[in-house]
């Protein structure tokens, strides 16, 4: 389990430098710029085509400092950070320099699942993260396989998508590797603690952190903190740390375990421009799929305890 | 000499790391946080006890000092900081009113 953080506990340091390509307000900035500190100038970073390549810059230069970063296409994050691993394995390493596979949820979800899945298979060691915007964020917002139920996009239908996200964590959690989190940019500490966590850790460990995008959402930039405590306490994104199996909620999702203690989710769907073509059937069935998950989350809480 | 050829193309695909990649973010927005230091629990108390708008800004442009410095060159004007903060030390005013 991650250790506890205090603000200045977090490091001075900055890896990412001012006057980058992100836009204002970016949920992904605040969690790039908090998982660098976590992770040190000893780390090598691979990035799929996503966000994070704008942020890396254009031909030339770029906005990040003191950390090695590989940008490869698309399909292939997990397996060249495979590669990274096996090269620092080689040369003896692997103790000393991190190595990191940041993707989007596109990157993730849909289209480098299975390299994803192969990685986890083989036991590679290596922090795999995805921050989630919840679409292809980059290239105008269309539909991924994480875009949440109801949610509009330029390539769902006109009422919305009719399915619900993918539940990543979920599926990692299937590959049996030893450390699996979910995050949210709204909790810097949260995701300085399970970073942190995830370095010492040997093995394929996996952190999902939703990160809110204020052009792709349709909500004004200085709400995106706002927002993701939002999709925290209204229950939609529980915080968790499935460590060797052992699952333990996380500080801001503990005492959602009771229903009457989460906010409604009408506060965190009403806020946001994608959406607003809801229905009442539909707000009915998120009421539903949350209820449901939490069960999930109750049973799994409780096997933990008995165990 | 192929191997040589290649080690050069590698090199030259090196990206330097620069501040203001993207040029003067700074002049992306009207709005300009100002922080008003009578009310900012950090000057006030005169130590490290605060710092929200540190932690919570998505740029690495308000520094952890007292009183906290914000770099106008580089500031995109989103607003996190006026939000996030405790006591409501910080307002979004125009540029011209810093």
């Amino acid at each position: 389990m991650a250790d506890k953080v205090k603000l200045y506990d977090i490091p001075e340091e900055e890896f990412l430098l001012p006057g980058n390509r992100m836009c204002a307000g970016c949920g992904l900035s605040l969690i790039y710029r908090t998982a660098l500190k976590a992770l040190g100038p000893n780390t090598i970073i691979t990035v799929p085509a996503s966000c994070l390549t704008v942020l890396h810059g254009m031909q030339g230069f770029t906005s990040v400092d003191k950390i090695s970063v590989l940008n490869t296409p698309f399909a292939t994050v997990a397996a060249s950070a495979s590669g990274i691993e096996a090269a620092l394995e080689a040369m003896g390493k692997d103790d000393k320099v991190t190595c990191v596979a940041f993707a989007g949820d596109g990157g993730t979800t849909d289209i480098g699942i299975q390299g994803l899945s192969g990685a986890a298979e083989r036991r590679t060691n290596f922090i795999y993260a995805c921050y989630d915007n919840e679409a292809y964020m980059n290239t105008g917002v269309q539909r991924s396989g994480s875009t949440p139920y109801g949610s509009f996009t330029t390539t769902t239908p006109i009422y919305g998508k009719t399915e619900h996200k993918k539940n990543m964590p979920k599926i990692l959690e299937a590959h049996d590797i030893p450390y699996v989190a979910t995050s949210c940019a709204a909790y810097p500490l949260d995701i300085y603690a399970k970073f942190k966590r995830a370095k010492e850790i040997k093995g394929t460990k996996y952190i999902h952190i939703l990160s809110p995008c204020p052009p792709g959402w349709g909500f004004s930039t200085k709400d995106t903190i706002k927002m993701g405590k939002l999709a925290v306490e209204t229950g939609f994104w529980p915080l968790y740390e499935i460590e060797n199996g052992k699952f333990s909620l996380s500080t801001p999702s503990k005492r959602l375990l009771d229903p009457a203690k989460r906010k409604p989710i009408v506060e965190y769907l009403s806020t946001q421009k994608r959406f607003n073509r809801l229905s009442n059937e539909q707000i009915e069935e998120y009421k539903r799929y949350i209820n449901q998950s939490w069960e999930y989350i109750k049973s799994k809480n409780l096997t933990t305890q008995l165990l | 000499m192929v191997d040589q050829k290649v080690h050069e193309i590698i090199l030259a695909s090196i990206q330097k790391p620069v501040v203001g990649e993207a040029g003067k973010t700074g002049s992306w927005s009207r709005f300009k946080p100002k922080i008003d230091l009578d009310k900012c629990s950090v000057v006030k108390m005169n130590k490290d006890v605060c710092h929200f708008c540190w932690l919570y800004c998505p740029e690495p442009i308000i520094s952890r000092t007292i009183p906290p410095k914000i770099n106008y060159e580089y500031c995109k004007g989103c607003g996190i900081c006026a939000e996030v903060c405790p006591p409501k030390a910080i307002k979004m005013v125009e540029e011209s009113e810093l």
